[in-house]
């Protein structure tokens, strides 16, 4: 994506993970798109750094995505509280829509074989904090 | 889930129930010959520990279509379930759910919708089917002879804009209608209308209140 410069990016969920990327990635020149089933949750959008769009609703819905104009995205990523819409709205942008770049964040180290099995790319912050801490601990002893 | 899980008991099937409601459960439990296990069904360690790889189907019916997705998907993929069936709110979702590789999935909504169309009043509609995702409805009417349109021409019925007669079938022979074209009792009309207009022009082939 860095050599990309504008990537159409849709980011599902408007949380602290949602927010921090959807104003990272409209800063740094790439169209963005937000999804968010809460329209309050557009707040945590900055002004000075993000300048795309917002969709209102819920992303496992199909008119939603084709609002998001999905079939237009490089790049779709799952950042909602729920694994289980991230999980689903990536396979749809990937079956439904062809979208190259899919990501997901899930909580469950335990779905990350299920991930591989459909073929969508994961980031499992449990999983890299137990590591992370595993490490620190070595480290003392 | 209680009927549905009483149903297939009565028929003779071995059920487990998951669900991740504790008072529900222990609720469950007395009332039904079942299994009932406590616990959120999309998580893979519920499942096995449900016995799930030796079950011969999984019906999931949380309320949230999500939810169903991955209880199917984990039980087909990671637990080798062959049939896998799921209820789903939004009826776009019967067709995505069965390309990423459910069974079976069931829109209630659509569901109750297609049986309220058929059994409440147009009785004089022969066929309705949607093409562009729902953005078109194609319908096929037979006039009555109490029908508003019949004995005019379509010039003369104020079809509502954007909406057309494409075709009668009369006598078993298909005619292309033009503004001219007379319509009669017993002709079967095939009407092409958009969402919004469609109640109107129904209303309009078969005198029917919507």
């Amino acid at each position: 994506m860095a050599r990309t410069k504008h990537s159409y990016v849709i980011v599902i969920g408007c949380g602290r993970l949602g927010s921090f990327l959807a104003n990272t990635l409209s800063k740094t020149g790439h169209s963005v798109v937000v999804i968010d089933i809460n329209p309050n949750a557009f707040s945590a959008l900055a002004a000075e750094a993000f300048s795309g769009f917002t969709v209102e609703g819920d992303a496992t819905e199909l008119a939603v995505l084709k609002q998001a104009k999905m079939d237009k995205a490089d790049v779709v990523i799952g950042a909602t509280h729920d694994e289980n819409v991230n999980i689903m709205a990536a396979q749809i942008a990937r079956s439904r829509f062809r979208v190259h770049k899919v990501l997901v964040r899930i909580e469950d180290p335990n779905k990350e074989s299920y991930c591989k099995a459909v073929g969508i790319d994961y980031i499992c912050p449990t999983a890299l904090t137990a590591e992370k801490m595993m490490t620190a601990l070595n480290d003392i002893r | 889930m209680y009927f549905l899980a009483k149903a297939f008991l009565s028929k003779g099937y071995n059920i487990t129930v998951i669900n991740r409601k504790k008072e529900e459960c222990s609720w469950l439990a007395r009332q039904l010959k079942a299994t009932v296990v406590l616990g959120n069904a999309t998580d893979p360690e519920v499942l096995r520990e449900s016995g799930i790889s030796g079950m011969d189907a999984v019906l999931a019916v949380t309320p949230n279509d999500e939810d169903n997705l991955v209880i199917c998907q984990l039980s087909k993929l990671s637990f080798g379930v062959l049939r896998t069936l799921a209820l789903v709110n939004d009826p776009d979702n019967e067709d995505v759910f069965r390309e990423l590789g459910v069974t079976t999935a069931f829109s209630t909504t659509r569901m109750i919708s297609a049986l309220i169309e058929q059994r409440a009043g147009f009785e004089d509609i022969i066929g309705v089917f949607s093409v562009a995702e729902g953005k078109v409805n194609v319908t096929e009417v037979m006039l009555t002879e109490t029908a508003p349109v019949v004995g005019k021409s379509l010039m003369e019925i104020n079809l509502p804009s954007d909406s057309l007669i494409g075709c009668i079938l009369r006598a078993g022979e298909p005619v292309i209608p033009r503004g001219g074209t007379t319509l009669y009792a017993g002709d079967r009309v095939v009407a092409i209308t958009l969402p919004e207009n469609h109640g109107a022009v129904l209303k309009l082939l078969t005198g029917g209140d919507i």
